[in-house]
């Protein structure tokens, strides 16, 4: 192509229809993305600038009134904030990881031309589709502590009966306490109530994370682990040197997408909040995230100003956080491929 | 040979043992729910596995709890009176507005996303590439940040009919915002970005000859598109319509700013009224988790399949 004397037959060639796909503007372009256009201004880029300006106003909706960056001094001054940031860096920690090494682990497994491999996926996605109240109804009540299935179970093993939802203190507290080795306050942990919570988060979200890397799986090339197989490697030498490297790309969008959702959590936490008679991010606001804390000032605290600049803070921080993954895949990239 | 063979049997015994316990993982707590809704109160507390005797009624009393006591009275001669607030039952009502804002979201987001992708695919005009990189890069914007806005818009935007009666000064002109409508919950959704691109994507793969042959039988775009692009595009379709559904029958925070009555309320927000309203009476409230669950685990089985490779393809083109 680069040669421009052998380009020059194949141009006429195709002259015709070039000729006329390049004089042609297609007016009516503009008529078919008017709807689509329309909306997502409206509804998704003008509420953008529109909420750095809500940000500014003190008072109710219809009575804002403007008070500057106040209301980001508020929030950044807030301890509530602070340890709503803290929680869900928490949430984040303890759901992520988890879910895309059981994702991987259970794909990997699926991947191994299991029989009934339909049927796994199927039961595995199952939580995904299920309205998060109603699941999280249910799991409230696995976690009640009269009656539920967890203290239960823990009765059968042994272990002693916990308060679980309604828990405020730390699971590495607990787990110490029982232990018999007293830990450094900074050393509790997200407490157990949020453990629950993020049992229930995993629970939900493990069959999406399973069928996005079999996906992956099934897109690597089966020529790879034939030939490493030729050359001598074992199972977790081929997973290691194939299917990880390979994989690379599928654990990174499922880790942006991961953490951006995990920063967003809201309706399983607000819900088993409900189910378990708590306040919103409660106990003790152990489980009140960033959202949580957004949606509590808006929705029960009626501050619409405020509650804007906890969400303007929260997608910088989202942002900022995409943009460090894609600087440090790219990076992690080209080393892959020197 | 057979201890190769042995070997591999064992192996797969091993993963399937793995399979399953996650499996029975993923399921248990549906199994616990359905057994749970049929307890009593007491057995429920006390933390039984088997209700002694099944307690049928405890669907009837939910039902009438979400009614607030009044029973649910189905009359054969005006099936309709059922959705209606006072005489009806207020549960029909929740699904049939999940069903409503589910469908107007769906063929809306159909609507909006086929026409622009077909314009980024197969249209030629100028800022085109502009304009796509542009609403590639919105979808970085958090729902969050949008929220609030969006809802301030919903107090201040009259609704179509209240505008034109108070425009008019028709009789009985009242202003009337969205909130409480249906507007509020299917409007602002019916455009995604990631929709757009899923059908640009799917209609840049179709072949240029069939354009051509189309345009040399004098076909207009919107002839083609509709006869020839869109029976091709059926899995595209399908993927979108389910992920989009998925979406507006998982959304809580939006219908819970956005609705005031009851009435109005889809299944979510009302499962989470009956939360309130319920109290202590888990039985009830299973009863509830339950009618709400079995239709959309039927639905999901019977469309699992598309569901599946619906969200495959969301991984591949992420």
């Amino acid at each position: 192509m680069s040669n421009p004397a052998t380009s020059v037959p194949l141009k006429q060639a195709s002259a015709k229809t070039t000729l006329v796909e390049r004089q042609r503007v297609d007016w009516i372009g503009y008529v078919y993305l008017a709807p689509a256009l329309l909306i997502l201004t409206v509804f998704h880029i003008l509420p953008v600038g529109y909420a750095l300006w809500i940000s500014t106003q003190g008072g109710r909706i219809r009575a804002f009134r403007f008070i500057g960056l106040d209301n980001y001094i508020s929030t950044l001054e807030s301890p509530e904030f602070w340890g709503a940031l803290g929680n869900t860096v928490w949430y984040v920690l303890g759901t992520v990881p988890v879910n895309i090494a059981l994702g991987l682990f259970v794909a990997y497994l699926l991947f191994q031309k299991i029989r009934g491999r339909g049927v796994y996926r199927v039961v595995y996605f199952l939580p995904h589709v299920i309205s998060s109240v109603a699941s999280a109804i249910v799991w409230a009540w696995v976690f009640n502590p009269t009656g539920g299935i967890a203290n239960r179970l823990f009765e059968l093993i042994g272990l002693p009966q916990q308060k679980w939802l309604l828990e405020s203190d730390g699971v590495f507290k607990l787990i110490g306490m029982q232990l018999g080795i007293p830990l450094p306050s900074w050393a509790f942990g997200p407490s157990l109530a949020f453990v629950s919570v993020m049992i229930f988060a995993v629970w939900q979200a493990l069959g999406f994370d399973v069928i996005i890397f079999l996906a992956g799986l099934t897109n690597i090339n089966p020529e790879l682990y034939e030939a490493g197989r030729i050359d001598g490697a074992n199972g977790w030498q081929l997973f290691r040197h194939i299917t990880i490297p390979l994989l690379t790309p599928t654990i990174f969008f499922i880790l942006v997408i991961s953490i951006i959702g995990s920063f967003q959590a809201f309706n399983h936490i607000y819900t088993m909040n409900i189910a378990a008679s708590q306040p919103l991010g409660g106990p003790l606001g152990t489980t009140r995230t960033v959202s949580i804390y957004m949606f509590d000032q808006l929705y029960s605290q009626n501050r619409a100003g405020y509650a804007t600049s906890i969400a303007v803070v929260l997608s910088f921080i989202i942002f900022a956080l995409t943009l460090v993954q894609f600087r440090y895949f790219e990076r992690s990239g080209e080393k892959e491929n020197a | 040979m057979n201890r190769d063979r042995l070997r591999h049997e064992l192996t797969n015994l091993g993963i399937h043992l793995i399979l399953i316990s996650g499996a029975l993982f993923m399921i248990f707590p549906f199994a616990w729910m359905v057994l749970g809704s049929l307890q009593s109160f007491a057995e429920t507390t006390r933390g039984e596995f088997l209700p002694s005797t099944p307690m049928w009624s405890n669907y009837g009393d939910v039902i009438r709890t979400m009614n607030g006591s009044k029973p649910c009275v189905f009359d054969p001669s005006n099936p309709w009176l059922i959705l209606e607030r006072d005489r009806g039952c207020i549960i029909v009502r929740y699904f049939a507005n999940t069903l409503v804002i589910g469908f107007g979201t769906v063929l809306g987001v159909l609507t909006t996303g086929v026409l622009a992708g077909y314009a980024f695919a197969r249209l030629h005009f100028p800022g085109r590439e502009l304009l796509f990189k542009l609403l590639l890069a919105t979808m970085m914007i958090p729902g969050e940040l949008t929220l609030i806005p969006n809802y301030v818009f919903m107090v201040w935007f009259p609704t179509p009919e209240s505008w034109f009666a108070t425009t008019f000064g028709l009789p009985g002109a009242e202003p009337h915002n969205w909130i409480d409508t249906y507007y509020a919950m299917i409007i602002p959704w019916i455009a995604t970005v990631f929709s757009i691109f899923l059908f640009r994507q799917f209609f840049k793969g179709i072949p240029n000859e069939l354009f051509d042959a189309a345009l040399l039988d004098g076909a207009t775009h919107s002839r083609f598109l509709v006869s020839v692009v869109l029976p091709l595009s059926k899995p595209v379709l399908i993927t979108s319509a389910l992920l989009t559904f998925l979406g507006s029958w998982n959304a809580l925070m939006w219908p819970l700013l956005v609705t005031n009555s009851p009435e109005m309320r889809p299944i979510q927000v009302g499962l989470r009224s009956l939360i309130t309203e319920a109290g202590t009476q888990t039985q009830l409230l299973l009863a509830g988790a339950t009618i709400t669950i079995i239709p959309i685990i039927i639905l999901y089985l019977f469309l699992q399949r598309w569901f599946v490779s619906g969200i495959a393809n969301v991984g591949i083109r992420g």
